[in-house]
């Protein structure tokens, strides 16, 4: 990626010829395989998630059948009558995660937009930071205000549960927000701006631009960001704890109160279940799901924006 | 058939057409105010809920004792002493884990690494790590730390598991940092003879520090509002002493969690009242980021 490797560096050949000192070069040496170490812990980070997370899973679907699984509609490992169906867990937390989105997709767009094509730089400059601290907040912060500040407001006009997926949905989205926001706000501005010169030549204005050149030149940008915010959704964990509730149903009701499947795992850990117990499984089992689906869905955001700045480079 | 009328119309008679970009024009007025309010509508939330905490919690932040004080099972007595100091050695733990082990991939990834296949991937990993949820990293933390090693549900765990979570963002920002250093600046020190790892370490890592600051307060702001990883590992919302490295631990994003799930009211007023002091203490670690900042580049 960078001008200096080791192997074809033109500036060093000559200098490893004139070296008299040895023991100069060895700790060279020493040094290169020490920030390789470095570079090593996140691959081993990733070995360890997958070999931890699949180890416990593959315990539990020896006591679980994937039948049991995959095709049972209840989720109630902790009831005297067990069911391991994760179908309940899956449904709370995309249902939480669509809500989020409708709120961070436009949101998003609009402050991306507003941004790179209205806003004067200075001006810019002070409301991007602006939207980017939604993102520093920490995410037990949205669950407060989810649950006490929200929540309460919304009962005013609509029949909600104490514990909803409307007020975490939206809590989440507004999390969101910056996460589609800069993504496509870099994939907006990548644009170039003879596309917009030309239309503009056209006698097009400068909506019609947006909407018509400048949104499809950018949207492999944009949905890539879209994909990242979806991820963002399913994996958040403290929001939906603390303000969706922990009750596992198919459901696609925003009034009520349901389970995602982080706000099952921070339910079930603690690190108090004993080790081997079925328990301590589900809460794997749980975690490989997640794991699957928020790794899929980042590939494929990744492999998006990838693909688009080929395009303009 | 009323399309092709209409475009002979508007060739024919330039008032019309006119009058039509007229409406098109203000019809674009329309948008960007609706796209300025769906721009400033996060703003907007992010007032109201300081607005709302610093309202709910600011008497009981200013109560005596709050901050000094060990946890009580009454709302409006006790503080959360046990959990800042959890909150502070876990931040210290993660910056003297992640800025070590994230500088030094960095550099090897910008400085040494050849360009190959297993390069690659390496910063695809990376990248996909940066998108591990938290919880995730704490069933990581659980299996390695607790059990694996033997630290059991004990602060150095949750420290370590922070750690790993905060790894890919100090990688990935300090690589920008050392990206952003001007090749002019190593070509004259390696023109003078200066051995490899003598120029990074002379030249671009002081060069590149800001930048590398800027990733590393970034992150350990983002592992001090972390919650969901600790309580997987083990964190416990009720502590009544101080915890050290191999002890039972709090944090205070897991004693706001703590405090909300209570159900007597007098909670919700302790629980803005900590999301007080964790707003103030991520605030001074960028504080002090931007002071250091500045300091380093007036050079």
């Amino acid at each position: 990626m960078q001008n200096y490797t080791s192997q074809d560096d033109p500036y060093l050949l000559p200098r490893q010829s004139l070296d008299k000192d040895i023991s100069e070069d060895i700790s060279e040496r020493i040094v290169g395989a020490i920030l390789f170490a470095c570079a090593l812990v996140s691959v081993l980070t990733t070995f360890g998630i997958v070999i931890i997370i699949f180890q416990e899973t593959f315990g539990f679907f020896q006591e679980v059948s994937f039948a049991q699984f995959f095709l049972d509609t209840k989720w109630t490992p902790l009831f005297a009558e067990r069911h391991f169906g994760i179908w309940p867990l899956i449904n709370g937390t995309f249902l939480t995660t669509a809500i989020a989105m409708s709120v961070a997709i436009p949101l998003g767009l609009c402050s991306a937009i507003y941004l790179s094509e209205y806003a004067q730089p200075k001006v810019a400059a002070v409301l991007r930071p602006a939207v980017e601290l939604l993102a520093g907040v920490p995410t037990v912060v949205y669950g407060y205000f989810a649950l006490l500040f929200l929540t309460p407001l919304l009962r005013n006009f609509i029949p909600l549960e104490i514990f909803n997926s409307l007020s975490a949905g939206v809590m989440m989205g507004i999390m969101i927000t910056p996460t589609v926001g800069s993504i496509s706000l870099d994939a907006i501005k990548s644009v170039p701006r003879s596309l917009r010169e030309g239309a503009y030549a056209l006698g097009i204005t400068k909506l019609e631009t947006i909407f018509k050149v400048v949104l499809p030149a950018a949207l492999s940008g944009i949905i890539a960001s879209i994909i990242l915010g979806i991820s963002r959704a399913v994996g958040e964990t403290m929001t939906v704890l603390i303000a969706a509730g922990l009750q596992p149903k198919l459901t696609i009701s925003f009034a009520e109160s349901i389970a995602t499947m982080t706000a099952y795992m921070a339910q079930i850990s603690g690190g108090d279940s004993p080790r081997g117990s079925l328990n301590f499984k589900t809460l794997y089992a749980v975690g490989a799901v997640l794991f699957v689906i928020t790794l899929s869905l980042n590939i494929v955001s990744y492999w998006i924006a990838n693909r688009y700045k080929e395009k303009y480079e | 058939m009323a399309t092709s009328y209409q475009d002979d119309d508007s060739f024919a008679s330039g008032a019309e057409f006119t009058d039509n970009v007229d409406k098109r024009e203000s019809l674009g007025k329309v948008f960007e105010v609706i796209f300025l309010i769906g721009l400033l509508i996060g703003i907007f939330v992010l007032a109201l809920l300081l607005f709302d905490i610093l309202g709910d919690g600011l008497g009981r932040f200013l109560s005596p004792g709050f901050l000094t004080d060990t946890p009580s099972r009454f709302p409006d007595q006790g503080g959360i002493r046990p959990a800042i100091v959890s909150s502070i050695l876990l931040g210290l733990v993660v910056i003297f884990v992640t800025v070590p082990i994230g500088v030094g991939a960095a550099l090897y990834l910008e400085e040494y690494a050849p360009k190959a296949w297993w390069t690659v991937v390496i910063e695809i990993n990376i990248s996909n790590l940066a998108g591990v949820p938290s919880i995730v990293y704490g069933l990581l933390g659980l299996g390695v730390f607790n059990y694996l090693l033997g630290f059991g549900p004990a602060l150095i765990s949750g420290a370590l598991t922070l750690s790993l979570l905060s790894l890919p963002v100090i990688i990935v920002t300090s690589r920008e940092a050392i990206r952003a250093v001007p090749d002019s600046l190593r070509n004259a020190s390696y023109g003078l003879g200066v051995t490899k790892w003598k120029t990074i370490s002379s030249h671009v890592i002081p060069y590149a520090v800001p930048g590398i600051l800027t990733g590393v307060i970034i992150s350990v702001s983002r592992a001090i509002g972390d919650a969901a990883s600790l309580i997987v590992v083990g964190a416990v919302g009720f502590l009544t002493f101080d915890p050290g490295l191999f002890q039972r631990f709090m944090a205070l994003p897991i004693q706001i969690y703590s405090y909300i799930t209570r159900p007597e009211p007098g909670f919700a007023s302790a629980a803005a009242a900590t999301i007080i002091a964790l707003l103030l203490l991520i605030l001074a670690l960028n504080g002090v980021a931007i002071y250091i900042r500045q300091r380093f580049s007036i050079r």
